[in-house]
């Protein structure tokens, strides 16, 4: 009998606390991914995606047991009722024009938007909370967003996952483009994976090779996704992406070949045993008509093709989970070797990219202009702008002119072509969006900054020039940083916009697709969802000379006022003898006292 | 009249008109994007055209287009936020290919670093100082001065600080620093501290307006030099002129300054080793640089490399000088409150002038014609020398240029008979205190025009101040007037400008005959037009619509009857 109960034991301690479960699914779940991307500029883009599903309704069950889902997110979830989330820490700028579109940009800085649920009533004060509460998760300074740099678009972020109301109350967005990112920020957010960086494509995340590329972002993004195909409930999705750019130029010499070791200075040789899927995929897709321009050691066992980013790629796939791939060697280290060293021309340019930058000079007024390019041959597309502005820019709403080919292009116009129906992320309402859609939400000083939301048709193969101009603001002596002179940064315009596809992509099994291909939803099989990114901005304000003429002017006038005052004091002041007085109530009563005592009076 | 009797630059001018469209010299537009290419560097192009008001005989150039070239090296880590600049502007020739090449052995030095937190745009501009002025304008995207050019592809951000680099020789012996930009604008003096510091570390020999560093401060030499190399720099600064493609950046706020690798024939000489490593010391130092150079002097004067003039110490020169025109107005002021009172206060004086009526309106009546007339000569001296080219080509046998500077200078001369023909509207009632009323008005006038120019341009403001107040202060219409009239021609704008040439060129060691003085004053008189319209220089403006008027004025009292 007591052998009994001691497998019974020992049959329970073995299953552990999940034992009673077992009987239903894994109800959670990790993916992981890394993209390699040669760079059309010669360049190489890496990719980490690291998705970790959870099937629980955060909001609605009390939750106390955590498995892969990081604990810290999934209370920040609960507590505040939030609905998404949505942080990125970059520090670099995605050259589009270069680099090519991007699976997902990010700003330089810090940028943090979340959707809360209906239920919040105070959203403010749940935002700066929130706020408070990650900065201290991942070690950045996001507590510095407040009411001036905090805004609510009306139509540019809309929920990325499942949602059934979208009234943008409950939207806050916010970027702080002077945030520096380090291994600092790095180290948290590596220790919310499940395999930490001890096993699974996590090696690679070796911080002195991070920070030694071109582009270093570094993302969190939890939203509610579908649970099944019929959507009948709801599974929480925490995706964690890191995307470096490394410099070929520099690290290779002047070659463009790399590999595995050569960028991360590690080599792939266990998939993180938690993970229901490890991959890595190569971007082979060849530029030229001759295919054999490239060639990936080890060879891949299976090769995988679709349309990413409205045109045709081929990704080579290895499995890290099969044994073939990691075991003939005991370490994967892919290689790419161009067989013929690309030529030094132009790379192709992407439908659609943006500069950004502030014209005139001086210190009084100055504009900020903003460049659309669409290199489109042949079609049109709107592009929906997202403008914040500090206050102390002061917005001359009258001077906003929108030109393209020459032309005003106004944005409240009927566009000569009729709008292509902007599907789900750009959520314009569908009367809108064929004629045009322009918010504007004023700055009030020290409260709220500018918010300027607009939809500008790009005429096919143009530029459009999208300018305002600016007064820039006297700040209090106390407002100015502490480096005034280095200049006041603008946060990046944000352009979102559905950009035809060159070739149409077959509508997939969403869960089944690679990660890289799975964060927009899409609708439409012609284009797919952009969301740019314009550089800041650093733009001077007047600023006083805080040093020498302020130290000169305090000493003086102290030396001034304090020789003066003893010297108009000593001259104007005419000395008298004062006849000794009776004193006062003290005096007199302390006398009383002091003849009680016998002792002579004061 | 020297240009007008010189057959080889008539010659040379009808060459130029005729080969308007055909490039004498053009920049390997296709080479430089390859080779920026290959280094590494994001390149655009950037094409300009300009017509000159009048052609200029100088660098032979009317109807000017050209391509300026420049990469950008992207910094790691940062989102173009913040640049520098190292500019080569290339001329009419390939007199600077030397600099080129640096500027791209540079370009690839750098760009295998990882250090950079600045982006750095390598910028080679055509048509020297015309191209620079071109991208400047396309890249702040304004347009000052009607140059017309293509939008620049690319930006990065808010230039922080530039350099730019002139090799003028193979040789190179010393290099000159340049930091006097348009309009006596100067950049931080922290810039030239930092070149300097770099200069003595890699033991370069640097010389400032081509003079040596003096070594010697105990005996006479070592002052006596550094006082020659001030005054050159008062000179340089007064001229208002870019000296070198640093003095455009200086208006949109850009630190800058210019390094002219000169040829002085000394023994020793530099390879570009040394050059390349100064230059890639202070860029590295520059992109440390959190904030703008703002801590150090904006206003000095040097007098060597080491050794600066500030503000405090130069100003109250001039305050002192202006102190006489205010002490002058007050006397006169005065004189004429004596003059104007009452018989029964004026009784009171000894000695008072005799009683006139109290008649201040008539006074000031009286002053209105000789200030409208004297502040339309100096709109016509302004306007109708570039105006009128034309129709003075058409009469007269000159080309536009030389028509130009004649006009100039018949103007500027018609301007001395204006005191004969105001004087048929001036009333005559009080001849005395007209002209005292006259000089009041005057001295007012010229104090403040003078202490407005002190303030933004010093040496310009202390030369005219030096030159212009004595004859102000003591002109009457009565007293030894062929002295007092050789006085004031001597000390007008023209004359100024004459004599400052003459001394400019004793200072450099070359002295002028008297022929090459009055060629070389024509030749400034027209450079200073074609600034002023080309890249915004205000010398000619404040001379002809602010000074010349106010000298008319003192002449107007000294031949007032």
């Amino acid at each position: 009998m007591a052998a009994a109960v001691r497998i019974f034991l020992l049959v329970l301690l073995l299953l552990g606390p999940g034992g009673w479960g077992q009987a239903e699914p894994p109800r959670d779940s990790l993916r992981e991914e890394l993209v390699i991307t040669p760079l059309p500029s010669g360049d190489v883009a890496a990719t980490f995606q690291f998705r970790t599903r959870w099937d629980s309704e955060l909001q609605r069950e009390w939750v106390s047991h955590y498995r892969l889902f990081p604990k810290a997110l999934g209370q920040l979830i609960s507590k505040y009722s939030l609905r998404e989330l949505h942080l990125s820490l970059t520090q670099g700028f995605w050259r589009t024009r270069y680099w090519g579109t991007p699976f997902l940009q990010a700003p330089s800085g810090a940028e943090l938007w979340a959707w809360f649920q209906e239920t919040v009533t105070d959203v403010d004060e749940s935002w700066k909370e929130l706020s408070n509460v990650l900065s201290g998760i991942f070690c950045a300074s996001l507590n510095f967003i407040d009411s001036t740099n905090t805004v609510t678009p009306t139509a540019s972020f809309k929920p990325l996952g499942l949602a059934n109301g979208t009234d943008h109350s409950f939207l806050r967005y916010a970027v702080l483009p002077r945030e520096v990112v380090c291994t600092e920020n790095l180290t948290p957010w590596k220790k919310l994976l499940p395999c930490s960086s001890k096993a699974g494509l996590s090696v690679l995340l070796k911080a002195d090779r991070l920070f030694h590329t071109s582009y270093h972002s570094q993302a969190v993004h939890i939203r509610p996704v579908c649970r099944n195909a019929r959507c009948t409930s709801v599974s929480w999705e925490l995706r964690q992406t890191l995307s470096v750019v490394f410099d070929a130029f520099v690290t290779g010499q002047g070659k463009k070949d790399w590999s595995l070791f050569r960028m991360f200075s590690r080599t792939l040789t266990e998939p993180c045993p938690l993970a229901l899927e490890s991959r890595v995929y190569v971007d082979i897709t060849s530029y030229g008509q001759d295919n054999e321009t490239l060639e990936v050691y080890p060879p891949p066992l299976t090769t995988y093709q679709d349309v990413i980013l409205g045109t045709r790629k081929t990704y080579a796939v290895y499995d890290l989970l099969d044994a073939a791939v990691v075991s003939n060697s005991r370490s994967l280290n892919i290689q790419l070797k161009w067989k013929r060293p690309p030529e030094n021309e132009a790379p192709p340019v992407p439908f659609l990219y943006a500069q950004r930058y502030v014209s005139g000079y001086g210190l009084q007024s100055g504009e900020l202009s903003t460049l659309l390019y669409n290199t489109h041959p042949y079609r049109a597309f709107p592009v929906l702008l997202l403008d914040s502005v500090p206050w102390y820019l002061r917005l001359y709403v009258h001077t906003l002119t929108i030109t393209s080919k020459g032309k005003e292009n106004k944005p409240s116009e009927r566009s000569p072509q009729p709008a292509p129906p902007p599907p789900l992320p750009l959520h314009v309402p569908q009367h809108l969006s064929s004629q045009g859609y322009i918010h504007y939400q004023p700055a009030q000083d020290r409260m709220q900054p500018h918010l300027l939301e607009m939809l500008i048709q790009l005429p096919a193969n143009s530029i459009t020039k999208v300018s305002i101009q600016f007064e820039r603001a006297l700040l209090k002596w106390t407002e100015y940083t502490p480096d005034p002179n280095h200049g006041f940064y603008v946060s990046p315009s944000v352009l979102s916009a559905l950009v035809p596809s060159v070739v149409a992509a077959k509508p997939g099994d969403w869960e089944e697709s690679p990660l890289f291909n799975s964060l927009f939803p899409v609708s439409d099989s012609s284009s797919y969802f952009v969301r740019l990114y314009t550089e800041p901005l650093l733009v001077s304000l007047p600023t006083p000379d805080f040093s020498m003429p302020y130290n000169v002017v305090c000493l003086t006038c102290t030396v001034v006022a304090v020789c003066y005052g003893s010297f108009y004091n000593l001259l104007t002041r005419t000395f008298q003898i004062e006849e000794p007085r009776k004193g006062g109530l003290a005096k007199r009563l302390a006398n009383l006292v002091r003849r009680a005592r016998g002792v002579p009076p004061l | 009249m020297g240009l007008l009797s010189d057959p080889v630059r008539r010659r040379a001018l009808a060459r130029l008109v005729l080969r308007l469209n055909a490039p004498l010299w053009a920049l390997p537009v296709a080479w430089l994007e390859r080779t920026m290419r290959s280094v590494g560097l994001e390149v655009y192009t950037q094409s300009f055209s300009r017509k000159l008001p009048f052609p200029d005989e100088t660098h032979e150039r009317y109807m000017v287009s050209g391509i300026n070239v420049y990469g950008i090296l992207r910094a790691p880590r940062a989102a173009s936020t913040e640049s520098l600049v190292l500019t080569v502007p290339c001329g009419p020739d390939s007199t600077n290919s030397q600099a080129v090449g640096l500027m791209l052995a540079l370009a690839a030095h750098f760009r295998g670093q990882i250090y950079w937190a600045k982006d750095i745009i390598f910028l080679v501009t055509e048509h020297d100082l015309l191209g620079t002025e071109a991208w400047l304008e396309a890249y702040h995207d304004v347009n000052v001065t009607g140059m017309q050019s293509s939008p620049l592809q690319g930006r990065a951000g808010a230039i922080q600080a530039a350099v730019a680099l002139e090799l003028s020789s193979d040789v190179v012996t010393s290099l000159d620093v340049v930091v006097e930009g348009l309009n006596g604008q100067l950049p931080n003096l922290d810039l030239l501290n930092l070149f300097q510091t770099f200069c003595q570390k890699g033991g370069l020999l640097c010389t400032l307006q081509g003079k040596l560093q003096p070594q010697d401060w105990t005996s006479i030499d070592g002052p006596l030099q550094s006082v020659q190399t001030l005054l050159l720099m008062v000179l340089q600064q007064a001229s208002g002129r870019p000296h070198g493609a640093h003095g455009l950046f200086l208006r949109y706020r850009v630190e800058a300054l210019t390094l002219r690798g000169i040829n002085s024939f000394r023994q020793y000489k530099y390879d570009l080793v040394a050059v390349g490593k100064a230059l890639e010391g202070m860029f590295r130092k520059l992109n440390h640089l959190l904030e703008r150079l703002h801590q150090s002097f904006f206003f000095y004067l040097l007098p060597a490399l080491s050794r600066f003039v500030s503000i405090g110490l130069y100003m109250p020169a001039a305050g002192f000088l202006l102190l006489v025109l205010g002490l002058k107005a007050l006397e006169l002021w005065m004189q004429l409150h004596e003059a104007g009172v009452g018989p029964e206060e004026a009784g009171k004086t000894p000695g008072s002038s005799p009683p006139h009526p109290p008649t201040q309106g008539v006074g000031l009546a009286s002053l209105v014609a000789p200030l409208l007339v004297s502040q339309a000569m100096g709109l016509a001296l302004y306007v109708l020398p570039v105006l009128g080219q034309h129709v003075a080509t058409q009469h007269f046998p000159v080309a536009e240029a030389e028509a130009v500077v004649l006009t100039l200078l018949a103007i500027y001369a018609a301007g001395l008979a204006l005191p004969h023909n105001t004087h048929r509207v001036v009333s005559t009632q009080a001849p005395d205190k007209g002209w005292m009323a006259l000089k009041l008005v005057a001295l007012i006038y010229l104090a403040l025009q003078l202490a407005c120019i002190t303030l933004t341009n010093f040496s310009l403001g202390f030369l005219l101040a030096a030159s212009m107040v004595p004859a102000a202060a003591v002109t009457k219409p009565s007293g030894p007037r062929p002295l007092y009239t050789a006085l004031l021609v001597l000390t007008s704008p023209a004359a100024t400008l004459l004599g400052s040439l003459f001394l400019w060129r004793e200072l450099q060691e070359a002295p002028l005959s008297l022929a090459e003085g009055w060629q070389l004053f024509l030749a400034a008189l027209a450079q200073g037009v074609l600034e002023h319209h080309t890249y915004g220089s205000l010398l000619f403006p404040l001379l002809a619509l602010g000074l010349y008027p106010c000298w008319l004025l003192f002449w107007n009292v000294l031949f007032w009857k």
